[in-house]
């Protein structure tokens, strides 16, 4: 860090390194400079002129946001000078302005609203006829209304400096000048809608928000999104039991203000009319609507029957269920019902990793450690496209500290725009060809090797001993699918390993094996979808579905049960980094409940004693129990991010690699989720294919 | 193109080839054979520093507006810079009134390509850009031309006359906006970019085109050089006043009987160059108002005009010699008409980057409209004035300084016009605070 100096704000001694923008220097003592294009991480533009401050011995207004602290300065932020040039300022930014605020999306939460309540003046001189421009939708996502835009350049920074993407430019000039998509007239982008978030006017409308509340008729919710498993909290805005936005201004979370289009407006699954509101059970070959008692008393009947004969049962876990779930779950079926056959979609091999780094410690990166290692090494994945949030951080981390980035993959990603070096190489030759690149590592002070499921079972443990041969500190990301595919194998939803990859009591069948086994009795599936892709075995086997859908699987189901989605309860997820997070319930569907509270009244109704089942007291039970989750309740409780420390239980794994294969999701698909969400769909169908895949 | 009939109190430094009525430019034979390149030739016998030492010593000032001193600026440029060096000519000439540059380019390219060479010598440079307007399409042809007969004679190329240094020149065609004369956003524009000015620090000496250490001039800055070389810094400083060296090429326009572009040295008194040089005002009216260096000055009262026309003197009197663009008005101009299509003008160039400038100066043609058209108050002639001093040095460039000061000035030395004019129209306007009528 550069050398502290001193300087004087509005009379107030300040101390901060050199180099220091004025602005922010007079953040760190309380005092605001106002400001709209100045926006932190991102290039300086110095266009809005609100933070121009009045600076001893320099004859003209100087901009805040571009004037370093220099010793000695001697600021003020509130003299007559600067308090009339902020006045005309906003006079002639209002000069334009439609000011239909009434019914603008952005009253109530508008930056020039609140810029003119506290700074402007409290009439206008204006009277000539105003410049106006017609509103144009960009994409189902993003509508642009130029007439309210004030030309403060986020969005087009956010989109290209942040992701890299580019789709906004400038077009025309003088009062005319406006935001234009790169394209012409339609976005050719991932659609993430940061553009919105971050005007501080209503310039830019949401697709699926505008028009459709006042931002103080809503609650909000802060949880963590349900679809990749990045981990990104995003805000749930909630009226009447409906969300109708999402997004994170408050920069919670591990994320900042960071989501992806899934995280912005993926949610509109939870209210799609084909969601399930009441338990099915099938009567002469047809799926009827039941009561909640009748389809319980008729699951545990079963249950009983076949634990009592000592049938087989089959279970599979879900990749998008809280972590209490998934530990309830697997403690339900290895102490309740007596199997060892529980697995769930594997899409990468974090018991191989943690076998490999036996005996050692701080080996497993945070999202953090992403944004600060001075060089990362991508190895088949498409973060762009896979883990959007990853990518991010690994782009900031390149643009504010020159982080040397490597890709090895076998097709193009959006990464090797900075790249230091880029790899291509056919599909499964990924680790040959990253040991190519073991002397341009060498030479970083750290390294983050992120992989995906092109490395598992003993590649795993080579990729491992290359990355230690390289001297330098080397921390690993084992790239997974789903919101808590990481909580899932954690919590031991798997064949071999109870939780916290200690031994299960018995090996049992793993996901593919269950549905090859014509014998099975019972087949359990807690929101996942196996019969899309493979068609069970057993022509006899019980099947009882959680979900949120009829989907494939849930369609021959012998019974279905109505689950909450994970926006819809409270409980613990862990993303890819290793991170518990904790959600927050936002709406609610009327006719379902969450997986937690189904297991729970089964297990009562099958008289098995496995303890409250309350996401507290499970969470409680987790971090007694489960080796490397004993993390800081206040920060979990307060909606922060603590990392747990995943270690091997000392035993081989023998969860068989090679049914571990991500479900290869794009950026604009989620599995069963994004298949019901219409916006989704909107924007993969609307024009501009080139972000698409 | 047609060349005015000389004036005797003309000092032909950079002209002094021309023939009038001369048609054709001087192509490369006729200019070698009267002494040109011969300043490259010396140069390259002399050190960097030197070359820096002796256009300091001539108190040559950027011709282009600014008036900034030439070899100052040259001596920022970081010679050990690893980064290459560039040159950059700013032939954008956006200037309204301003006629000059076209004059050098289209009388004698090869000048101001020496002029280029010698930058180069003294900064390290192997690179440079002649950045034309594109309505200049006549003149970047004879540019073209004459940078095709300097490589074909080996005065560019990879070994400048057998000296082992490279240099190489091009043109580069503008779009069409007077932004892109301000030379960072001519510096975007030749980047293949939206012409929008940059951020400073850094300038462009630090980091200029293609971040690389660069130095900006306007066509005849660099068309001074090749003189001052051959014939010294100090011959060429006593030509004008102390820190203001030289001659300059003045554009006079207006109502004068004899407009023209006129070579004169810095400090000639303004009504000796409008009565003298000028022919004096047309049609035997008298002085009203002169602008005395191109739209962006502020205006000079008739009374005002008696002092010398150099940069310091034109500062002190609270204007600008800017480019030397002089537009002499006559008793029956129309001031506020005069300014309405000033402040049109800056509406349609600002680029719109920061907000007082693109608000500021639309409000201002939008007033200054009605109140041409009659349709104002004396409100409206207050807030002219005063929207001009919320612009005044709060601009992210100078445009909005450029479109501010005349309008400061205008209304507060020709106050009693603009009354006029509403008085005059206060007949047919239903009462006074009513609102706009025009659509604009």
């Amino acid at each position: 860090m550069a050398d502290p100096i001193t300087l004087t704000i509005d009379g107030r001694q300040v101390k901060v390194p050199a180099g220091t923008l004025v602005i922010e220097a007079a953040k760190t003592v309380g005092i605001e400079v106002p400001s709209f294009c100045y926006y932190e991480g991102f290039s300086l533009q110095a266009a809005c002129r609100m933070c121009l401050v009045e600076v001893e011995k320099m004859p003209k207004l100087q901009p805040g946001c571009t004037l370093p602290a220099a010793e000695g300065m001697v600021v003020y932020t509130e003299s007559p000078k600067v308090v009339e040039a902020r006045k005309g300022m906003l006079e002639f930014l209002l000069s334009n302005h439609p000011l239909d605020c009434p019914v603008c999306d952005k009253g109530g939460e508008c930056e020039l609203q609140d810029m003119t309540f506290r700074y402007g003046a409290g009439e206008s001189r204006f009277v000539e006829i105003k410049h106006h421009v017609d509103e144009k939708q960009w994409s189902p996502a993003v509508y642009y209304d130029a007439a309210r835009c004030i030309l403060c350049y986020r969005c087009i920074r956010v989109c290209d400096e942040g992701l890299g993407v580019g789709a906004l430019g400038l077009t025309y000039r003088g009062v005319a000048a406006e935001i234009t998509p790169s394209h012409g007239d339609h976005l050719e982008c991932d659609e993430c809608g940061w553009c919105i978030d971050v005007c501080p006017v209503g310039a830019l409308t949401s697709g699926t928000y505008r028009y459709k509340s006042r931002p103080w008729e809503m609650s909000y919710a802060g949880t963590i999104c349900t679809h990749c498993s990045d981990g990104c909290k995003t805000t749930l805005s909630v009226r009447n039991g409906e969300v109708i936005r999402a997004n994170n201004r408050d920069r919670s979370g591990v994320n900042g203000e960071f989501l992806c289009v899934k995280g912005r407006f993926g949610f509109d699954f939870v209210h799609s009319e084909e969601r399930l509101q009441s338990p099915l059970l099938r009567k002469d070959g047809k799926l009827e609507p039941v009561s909640w008692s009748e389809a319980l008393a008729a699951v545990a009947a079963r249950f009983g029957e076949v634990k009592a004969r000592n049938g087989k049962f089959g279970i599979l876990g879900s990749t998008h269920t809280t972590n209490e779930e998934n530990y309830f779950l697997q403690k339900f079926a290895r102490q309740g019902l007596g199997t060892a056959n529980i697995d769930h979609h594997r899409s990468g091999d974090v018991p191989a990793l943690l076998d490999a780094l036996s005996g050692k410690t701080g080996k497993l990166a945070s999202s953090a450690d992403l944004y600060n290692a001075k060089a990362a090494l991508v190895i088949g994945s498409d973060l762009a496209q896979q883990h959007p949030f990853l990518a991010f951080q690994l782009r900031a981390n390149f643009r504010h500290h020159q982080a040397a980035v490597y890709t090895v993959t076998s097709g193009t990603v959006r990464e090797e725009q900075y790249a230091a070096k880029s790899l291509h190489c056919e599909a499964g030759q990924e680790l040959a060809s990253a040991q190519s690149l073991a002397e341009d590592l060498k030479k970083h002070g750290d390294l983050v090797i992120l992989f995906g499921d092109a490395v598992r079972g003993q590649a795993v443990s080579q990729l491992v001993a290359f990355g230690e041969s390289l001297g330098i500190p080397v921390k690993y990301v084992c790239l997974v699918d789903y919101a808590n595919s990481r909580g899932a194998m954690d919590m031991g939803l798997l064949p071999d390993l109870g939780p916290g990859y200690h031994a299960a009591p018995a090996v049992g069948l793993s996901r593919d094996e269950m549905l090859a086994a014509a014998d099975l009795d019972v087949l359990w599936v807690v929101g996942s979808n196996p019969f899309k892709t493979t068609a069970p075995a057993g022509t006899k086997t019980f099947t009882v579905v959680q979900d949120l859908f009829l989907t494939e699987t849930a369609q021959r189901a012998d019974v279905v049960l109505p689950a909450a989605s994970a926006y819809e309860k409270n409980g613990t997820v862990t993303n890819v980094c290793g991170e518990v997070q904790r959600l927050k319930q936002g709406p609610k569907v009327m006719g379902t409940k969450s997986d937690l509270e189904i297991f729970g009244l089964l297990a009562k109704e099958l008289g098995l004693n496995l303890g409250i089942w309350t996401a507290d007291k499970v969470f409680e039970e987790i971090r007694r129990t489960v080796p490397g989750y004993n993390v800081p309740l206040p920060v979990i409780a307060t909606g922060g991010a603590a990392q747990t420390a995943a270690v091997n239980g000392g035993v081989p794994s023998k969860g068989k690699p090679e049914y571990i294969r991500s479900a290869g999701d794009t950026l604009f698909t989620s599995g069963t989720l994004g298949r019901y969400s219409k916006m989704l769909n909107r924007v993969m169908e609307a024009p501009g294919q080139l972000y698409k895949p | 193109m047609l060349l005015n009939e000389p004036h005797p109190l003309e000092v032909k430094v950079l002209t002094r080839r021309y023939k009038y009525p001369q048609q054709d430019p001087i192509w490369l034979e006729q200019y070698v054979a009267d002494e040109g390149y011969d300043a490259i030739r010396k140069a390259l016998t002399m050190q960097p520093e030197e070359i820096i030492e002796e256009v300091k010593k001539s108190s040559l000032r950027g011709r282009g507006g600014a008036g900034f001193p030439t070899g100052l600026k040259w001596s920022f440029v970081d010679r050990k810079s690893p980064k290459p060096k560039y040159i950059v000519v700013n032939g954008d000439e956006g200037e309204p009134g301003t006629c000059k540059d076209r004059i050098i380019m289209g009388h004698e390219p090869h000048r101001l390509i020496e002029g280029c060479l010698i930058a180069g010598r003294a900064i390290g440079s192997n690179r440079g850009w002649v950045y034309i307007r594109g309505e200049y399409r006549e003149y970047i042809d004879i540019m073209d031309r004459a940078i095709q007969e300097a490589y074909d004679k080996g005065y560019l190329g990879d070994n400048v006359l057998g000296s082992g240094w490279a240099f190489h020149l091009s043109t580069h065609t503008g779009a069409g906006s007077y932004e892109c004369g301000e030379e960072s956003a001519l510096l975007e524009s030749l980047e293949g970019k939206r012409g929008n000015p940059r951020l400073k620090p850094p300038f462009p000496a630090t980091s200029g085109a293609f971040q690389a250490p660069t130095i900006v001039n306007n066509v005849e800055t660099y068309s001074a050089v090749p003189e001052i070389i051959l014939k010294g810094g100090e011959w060429f400083a006593g030509l004008g006043t102390p820190r203001n060296g030289g001659t300059r090429l003045v554009c006079l326009s207006g109502h004068l009987n004899k407009p023209g572009v006129y070579e004169v040295p810095l400090g000639m008194n303004m009504m000796t160059l409008i009565n003298e040089v000028g022919g004096g005002v047309w049609k035997g009216r008298k002085l009203k108002a002169v602008i005395p260096g191109g739209s962006s000055s502020p205006i000079l009262r008739a009374e005002e005009c008696d002092i010398p026309a150099d940069y310091d003197s034109l500062a002190k009197a609270g204007s600008m010699l800017g480019s030397g663009a002089t537009v002499v008005l006559d008793e029956t101009a129309d001031i506020v008409k005069v300014l309405a299509r000033l402040m049109a003008f800056y509406a349609h160039e600002s680029c719109g980057w920061c907000i007082p400038c693109r608000e500021g100066t639309t409000w201002l043609k939008k007033i200054m409209a009605r109140l041409d058209e009659g349709v104002g108050t004396k409100r409206d002639i207050d807030m002219v004035d005063q929207l001009a001093q919320g612009m005044m040095g709060r601009t992210f460039c100078a445009l909005g300084d450029a479109a501010a000061m005349p309008a400061m000035s205008y209304v507060r030395k020709f106050r009693e016009e603009f009354e006029a004019k509403i008085q005059s129209a206060q007949v047919f306007m239903p009462a006074p605070q009513t609102q706009p009528l025009v659509v604009l």
